[in-house]
C-alpha cells in the first residue's frame, strides 16, 4: 500500500502537477507557516505538525485531527514558506483524502446538499428576492436555481465525479441519508 | 481608460452576491455602466464552487463545476468579472490549471461533455476591483467623484484570494498591496492602517460553516483593531468577507455582548457614494450595519 505522502502526491498531482505536491518533501520544520498562521492563534491548527504527520505516514492521526479543518485557506503560509512548500494546496489534498475515508462533518455535507439541490452553496430564499427587487434587480438571478435544465447539468457532473456518494446524498429524499443527518 | 480592456464583460455572480447582498451586484453594474463598461448575465451559472470548501472536499468535483462556469462565458465570447474573492480564486485557478495541463483539460472535458459543455480556454477571469483600478483607471475615477470622502478614515480588508496565491493572481506582492489603497486615495479618503490588516476574515475554508463561533472571534479581533485606529468604515473586495464582516457583527454582538456597528462596504459601494449614488441605489440600506452620517455628508 502506498504511503500517505505518495498518495497525496498522486491525488493532488493529478490537479496541481506532481512537482507542486512533491514540495511536501522539502518541509524542514522551520515553523514559518505556523508562526504566521492566523488560525493557529486561536485554534489548535499547527501547519508544521500536519506536514510532519504527512511525511511520517501518520494517516489515522491526521485524518482524525479536528484542527485539519481549521485552515481557512488564506494562503499566508503558502506565500511565505522559504522552501516553497505549496502549503494550502497540500492541506486541501489531505482534506480530500480524509473526506474520501468518511471524515467530513455534517455541516460540510450540508453545503454539498444545497449545491446538489440548487447549484448554490448559499441558495436564495423569498426574503432575499425582496431585497433584490428593492435594489432594482430581477427577483431571481439567472442561475442554476432559476433554470432546471441548467441545474441538471450541474447534477450530472456531481454524479459523474461521485460527489453525491462522497457526502452520502439520497436522491429520493434530496437530502443526506438519515443516519448521516442525525450525526 | 488607462489600459485597453473589453467594453463588455460576463458577470459571474456566484452565491453570496446575488443571494445575500444584491446591493453589491446593483452597485457594480451601475458603476461600470457609468464608465462605459457593459455587463452581460451568465445564464445557468452555478456556485463557483468555493475553492476552500469544495476544493477541500474533492478537487476532482471542484474543477469540472468551475470549468462549466468558465465554458458559459466562453460560449458568450466574453471575459469574466467577479465581485467575490471566492469566485475569483475558484475560476481563475481552474482556468490557470486547465490552460496549463492538456491531459487534465481532456479529463475534465470528458465529464463536461456529458452535461453538454466544453472548456476551450478562450476566456479570462478578472476581479471587478482590478477592472476598476487597471482598466478604468484612477484618473477616470477621480473625474467622476462628485462627493469626495474628505476626512473619512477607511479600513481596508483584502480578504485572501484577491491577492493570494500571488503567482496566479498577478497583483504584486501579497504583503504590500496597493490596489484598494489607490482607490481610497482617488475618492479623497484616508486610509486607517490597523494591526493585522492583511489577516483573513475567518470565514473561509469551511471554518464558518463548521464552527461559526471560532470564525467570529477572528472577525472580532479585526474589528477591535480597526476601531483602535479610528476607522469610520471598512471596505473589501469580497462578497463572502462582506457576509462575515456585516452579518458577523450581529452575530458577534449577540455572542460577545458587544455593540459593534462598523459600516461594511464592498469597495465599489464606497466608490458609488463618492460618485453621488444613494444608499438605496447601492443596497446599503439592506444589510446589518448602517452607514454613518460622516459617510453620507
Amino acid at each position: 500500500m502506498a504511503t500517505l505522502k505518495e498518495e497525496l502526491i498522486e491525488w493532488g498531482g493529478g490537479v496541481f502537477g506532481d512537482e507542486h505536491m512533491e514540495t511536501l518533501l522539502s518541509c524542514v520544520q522551520c515553523g514559518k507557516c505556523t508562526g504566521g498562521c492566523p488560525s493557529g492563534r486561536i485554534t489548535a491548527l499547527r501547519t508544521r505538525k500536519l506536514f510532519r504527520m504527512a511525511q511520517e505516514d501518520m494517516r489515522d492521526e491526521i485524518f482524525n485531527a479536528p484542527e485539519l479543518w481549521y485552515c481557512t485557506t488564506c494562503y499566508t503560509c503558502y506565500e511565505r514558506c522559504p522552501k516553497g512548500v505549496k502549503c494550502t494546496d497540500i492541506i486541501r489534498a489531505i482534506r480530500n483524502l480524509a473526506a474520501k475515508e468518511g471524515h467530513m462533518s455534517v455541516p460540510h455535507r450540508k453545503i454539498g446538499v444545497y449545491t446538489l439541490k440548487t447549484g448554490h452553496g448559499v441558495p436564495i430564499g423569498p426574503d432575499q428576492m425582496k431585497i433584490r427587487e428593492a435594489v432594482g434587480l430581477e427577483s431571481q438571478p439567472p442561475t442554476t436555481q432559476k433554470y432546471k435544465e441548467q441545474l441538471e447539468q450541474v447534477q450530472i457532473i456531481f454524479k459523474e465525479t461521485g460527489f453525491d456518494k462522497l457526502i452520502d446524498f439520497d436522491w429520493e429524499k434530496m437530502d443526506l441519508k438519515e443516519a448521516e443527518a442525525k450525526k | 481608460m488607462s489600459e485597453e480592456g473589453p467594453k463588455e464583460y460576463a458577470y459571474f455572480l456566484g452565491c453570496i452576491t446575488p443571494n445575500r447582498y444584491p446591493g453589491i451586484e446593483a452597485a457594480t453594474k451601475k458603476i461600470f455602466k457609468e464608465f462605459g463598461i457593459e455587463t452581460k448575465e451568465m445564464i445557468g451559472a452555478s456556485c463557483c464552487p468555493a475553492p476552500g470548501v469544495f476544493g477541500s472536499f474533492d478537487l476532482y468535483t471542484w474543477l469540472p463545476i468551475a470549468a462549466r462556469n468558465l465554458a458559459i462565458a466562453e460560449e458568450m465570447g466574453l471575459e469574466i468579472y467577479v465581485t467575490c474573492n471566492g469566485c475569483y480564486g475558484s475560476l481563475q485557478e481552474a482556468d490557470h490549471l486547465l490552460k496549463g495541463n492538456p491531459k487534465l483539460k481532456a479529463k475534465v472535458n470528458e465529464i463536461l461533455g456529458k452535461a453538454g459543455r466544453e472548456f476551450k480556454g478562450t476566456t479570462k477571469v478578472h476581479h471587478s476591483i482590478s477592472v476598476m483600478h487597471d482598466q478604468i483607471g484612477l484618473d477616470a475615477l477621480k473625474e467622476k467623484v462628485t462627493k469626495p470622502m474628505k476626512d473619512v478614515n477607511v479600513a481596508i480588508h483584502y480578504g485572501c484570494h484577491f491577492l493570494k496565491p500571488s503567482e496566479v493572481r498577478g497583483h504584486g506582492s501579497s504583503e504590500t498591496p496597493y490596489i484598494l489603497e489607490d482607490i481610497v486615495k482617488a475618492i479623497g479618503a484616508k486610509e486607517a492602517v490597523y494591526k493585522d490588516k492583511l489577516m483573513c476574515c475567518g470565514a473561509g475554508g469551511g471554518v464558518r460553516t463548521a464552527d461559526t463561533p471560532t470564525s467570529l472571534e477572528w472577525t472580532r479581533q479585526k474589528l477591535v483593531n480597526m476601531i483602535e485606529m479610528g476607522a469610520d468604515c471598512v471596505i473589501h473586495p469580497c462578497a463572502f468577507c462582506h457576509l462575515q464582516l456585516d452579518r458577523g457583527q450581529y452575530e458577534i454582538n449577540k455572542a460577545f455582548g458587544t455593540n459593534f456597528n462598523m459600516p461594511v462596504l464592498f469597495a465599489l459601494q464606497l466608490v458609488g457614494l463618492a460618485m453621488g449614488m444613494s444608499v438605496k441605489e447601492l443596497g446599503l440600506d439592506q444589510q446589518t450595519t448602517t452607514m454613518s452620517e460622516k459617510l453620507l455628508k
